[in-house]
């Protein structure tokens, strides 16, 4: 009976092993308990000059590997914390950060506001500027709010923007394979993720020059 | 006298249910709060780059690496990283951006997105004379850093792990805002 609990064990590593996927879907063992993509589980993040070039546009995927029979039933989880840094001086440690949770419907985006904290624990600053929008709901068009600081932002589920024939990747790595498929696999098509889209003036994140940036979710 | 009583009287009541409704109002405000944003919340993940932990990171990290501040990441993961580097391609030497592997995975450990406010912002172009100014829905990532670890110096080394042939997302993304394509 040991043995067979040890056996399973094995094979539960096994399969988890093969299953920490691509861009960030399933990266590691506490967000993707089971080996499903948990609220917590950072899929892809994107920050890109918007269409008004005067601003950045911030992307946070969560949740990945969303089929559409599922996805009337998944929400952003109100425990999970989503946290964009931002480091405006080149050392990797934050200078400004934007917090957005989830509260009865709405994506509540606090910030950009100052802070130098590199605490793994956040507390949220409702002090700070914000931005309310209504989640759009699977099936209706995308539903943004724009506040008085001009920054604009979107929560709801979309199409998972990332693509990579991963399946064929991993039998490379397995050994099990020499090169990839002409064409590949898009492993990710057909697949919805939890989406938060944050647009921000540059004038809130320094203005001019470059910054480093990176998302993190917190939950309590 | 009697109508002066009945028209004090009446005022007094018109008084009285002006206050009520002033009670009511101030009820109201009392049994709808704003939404509760108490508690402290703890990190379970964190990315910058796309596949950075995915592909440099040792099974028995993963958890770590997502919880150690992008400061403290260089000390904590280069070694490791490198010797990642060097695992996946034996034969590496230097990459299309002229990076030692050192130096390749000096970058890569520290795990920000570092973005240009002026200009072009892309994770990098074709010809690689951008890169990493951003990342944007459009720039075939993976392709990028499998160049970057396969390619060699100039990009043309093991030809079959230079590209997973997948070009594009299976949706069009949106000019505007939201970006992202419709859900499936």
């Amino acid at each position: 009976m040991k043995k067979m609990k040890i056996l399973l064990g094995v094979a539960v590593i096994t399969v988890a092993g093969f299953l920490m996927v691509a861009a960030d879907h399933i990266d590691a063992p506490a967000v993707s308990g089971g080996g499903a993509s948990s609220s917590t589980d950072i899929t892809d993040f994107y920050a890109f000059r918007a269409e008004n070039t005067d601003n950045i546009a911030f992307v946070a995927n969560v949740r990945g590997l969303i089929s559409p029979s599922a996805s009337s039933s998944v929400d952003f989880d109100e425990n999970v914390l989503i946290e964009i840094n931002i480091d405006t001086n080149g050392d990797a440690i934050q200078d400004m950060v934007m917090q957005a949770i989830p509260r009865d419907g709405k994506m509540y985006v606090f910030g950009p506001f100052a802070s130098t904290s590199t605490d793994l624990n956040s507390t949220i600053n409702t002090d700070a500027v914000i931005t309310v929008v209504d989640i759009t709901p699977y099936g209706s068009n995308a539903i943004s709010a724009t506040n008085a600081s001009g920054i604009t932002a979107f929560a709801g589920l979309r199409d998972d923007p990332f693509y990579f024939d991963f399946a064929q990747y991993s039998e490379i790595i397995a050994g099990n394979a020499t090169s990839f498929n002409d064409p590949g696999t898009d492993l990710f098509a057909g697949t919805n993720v939890l989406s938060l889209v944050v647009e921000v003036p540059k004038s809130l994140i320094g203005g001019t020059g470059t910054i480093n940036t990176w998302v993190e979710t917190k939950s309590k | 006298m009697k109508n002066i009583k009945i028209y004090m009287l009446a005022i007094l009541v018109s008084a009285v249910s002006f206050n009520c409704s002033n009670d009511d109002d101030a009820a109201l405000i009392t049994v709808a709060p704003g939404p509760d944003f108490s508690g402290t919340y703890t990190q379970d993940d964190q990315m910058a780059r796309p596949a950075i932990n995915t592909v440099f990171v040792n099974d028995g990290s993963k958890d770590m690496f997502n919880t150690t501040v992008p400061s403290a990441q260089g000390a904590a993961f280069q070694t490791a990283f490198e010797d990642k580097l060097l695992a996946l391609n034996p034969g590496y030497t230097t990459n299309a951006l002229g990076f030692t592997a050192t130096q390749f995975t000096t970058a890569l450990a520290t795990d920000v997105l570092t973005v240009d406010l002026d200009g072009e912002t892309t994770f990098a172009s074709a010809d690689l004379s951008t890169v990493l100014t951003g990342r944007t829905l459009m720039d075939d990532v993976i392709d990028i850093e499998l160049t970057l670890i396969f390619g060699g110096p100039d990009g043309s080394e093991n030809p079959g792990l230079t590209s997973d042939n997948v070009p594009s997302n299976d949706k069009a993304f949106l000019a505007s805002f939201p970006y992202l394509a419709s859900p499936h």
